[in-house]
């Protein structure tokens, strides 16, 4: 099969993970190639598992089955080893998730200088670039309570960024903004996709998918149904269940 | 209140024999107290197992109980401890128990995707404690934290019962001299009384401290 010949080249590489809350059976024999520099939109309902194959990927959730690769390296069960891969795995929360007790500097600065043992003046300057980059070089002395959720989220794209991961994991990341906040974090995931990061994305956001991402998946029922170009997707859904989504969506 | 006077060298050695257990009971009980809460929160299954079964053993077997066990317990399994050590360990046993849980409770707090960001950004379990978790749950282990001192101050009273000279055995054997138990009582009671009032204000001064500075922390804008 092709798959197994893609796999030596992913940067990610999925093979048949089944995942169960209880006796809910969230992730049903998923399987997923992600290349070097490549974008993809993870779409589907809520409760289809997208969210949870997102979080199993850098093994804050643990798979029940199957075999999860990055750089042809099995995800490692605990301890030091594991803390090594999450550390080039950089993850964006649907809340944000910053450290409320440090300034935006210092929250970017923390893992570089604590994890990654960087001079802490160099790891200053670097965050300070990343701030600027994300648009919020004004920002680097105050605490995340004073920050909207745009900037939070900025910020915390930054704080993921500054540790120069190899592949970038997005987790609904404007599903907890106001609307008029959502457009400044798309645009600085745009700018990071057109600088060559890979990128997983879980998203609603059906244009950062259709004009951003190079592959949807759409998920149903712990499965991914179906993967395409955005624009085949979008145009031409294979599946009842992705006409449904996509028509449930797309009308309004 | 002649009473009180001649013997106001033996009331304040028992006050300070009071003070003495309850200072160092407490710093013990800070100590291992902190290390068991870890071990209740650690990732590595037996630990978390051997600080549940600490807590539950401490927590629900009676303070006195503890001291007597200690006091001639030890002595039989070849330990023999100077009794005010007795005194000192088994309020270290006890008041350890309440710690950990007041640090547990405090941890939990801090929402979980705290520690998920620490994780995803490749911080160890340590890192992740000394960076990001107890800095937050600092300000709401305060409270139950004085809680555990005024209760290893009322607590050391108990030392009485295996003969350690602390302000209220002291005032058992002036009332089996004097037979004035009303006064002697209220004496040691007003004692108690002061302490305890004592450490309250002094915890409520670090919880402002504590909470002002988290307050500056959202103030300082640049």
């Amino acid at each position: 099969m092709s798959q197994s010949g893609d796999s030596s080249t992913a940067l990610v590489a999925i093979r048949g993970v089944h995942k169960f809350f209880g006796s809910f059976e969230a992730l049903r024999g998923v399987d997923l190639d992600i290349a070097s520099g490549e974008k993809v939109a993870l779409l589907g309902a809520s409760g289809s598992g997208k969210s949870t194959l997102c979080r199993c990927i850098n093994r804050l959730e643990t798979i029940a089955s199957g075999s999860i690769r990055i750089e042809g390296t099995e995800l490692p069960q605990e301890g030091k080893a594991l803390a090594r891969l999450r550390a080039d795995v950089g993850m964006v929360f649907q809340s944000f998730n910053l450290f409320p007790n440090y300034t935006a500097l210092q929250n970017i600065m923390l893992a570089p200088v604590h994890v990654r043992h960087q001079a802490k003046a160099d790891a200053k300057q670097e965050a300070l670039q990343l701030l600027d980059r994300v648009g919020l070089a004004d920002k680097a002395e105050s605490y995340p309570g004073e920050l909207s959720g745009g900037q939070q989220q900025r910020v915390a794209i930054a704080r993921s960024l500054a540790m120069h991961p190899k592949v970038m994991l997005f987790d609904e990341p404007t599903s907890a903004l106001d609307p008029e906040m959502i457009n400044e974090v798309l645009d600085v995931m745009a700018e990071l996709a057109q600088a060559g990061m890979t990128m997983l994305v879980v998203t609603h956001e059906m244009g950062f998918a259709r004009h951003v991402c190079d592959r949807v998946c759409f998920m149903d029922a712990g499965q991914i149904l179906e993967q395409n170009t955005p624009d085949e997707f979008f145009a031409h859904p294979r599946t009842d269940r992705a006409k449904d989504f996509l028509s449930k969506i797309l009308t309004h | 209140m002649e009473i009180i006077r001649s013997n106001a060298g033996v009331l304040l050695d028992g006050l300070t024999t009071t003070i003495l257990l309850t200072v160092l009971g407490y710093l013990g009980a800070l100590v291992v107290g902190i290390v068991v809460a870890i071990f209740r929160v650690s990732p590595i299954a037996p630990l978390r197992a051997v600080g549940t079964v600490y807590v539950e053993f401490f927590r629900n077997v009676p303070l006195l109980s503890l001291l007597i066990l200690v006091a001639f317990g030890l002595p039989d399994a070849g330990l023999l401890l100077p009794l005010f050590w007795c005194g000192v360990v088994s309020l270290i046993a006890s008041g350890s128990a309440f710690v950990c849980e007041s640090v547990r409770s405090g941890i939990n707090t801090v929402s979980l995707g705290q520690s998920e960001a620490a994780r995803a950004l490749g911080m160890g379990f340590g890192q992740q404690l000394r960076l990001v978790i107890l800095p937050q749950a600092l300000a709401s282990m305060v409270q139950p934290l004085v809680n555990v001192l005024i209760g290893t101050l009322i607590g050391s009273s108990l030392c009485s019962a295996i003969g350690i000279s602390e302000i209220t055995n002291v005032t058992q054997q002036l009332n089996i001299k004097y037979a004035e138990a009303v006064l002697l009582f209220l004496v040691s009671g007003v004692a108690y009384l002061v302490m305890a009032l004592g450490s309250g204000a002094l915890g409520g001064v670090l919880e402002r401290r504590v909470a002002r500075s988290s307050h500056q922390r959202r103030q300082v804008q640049a």
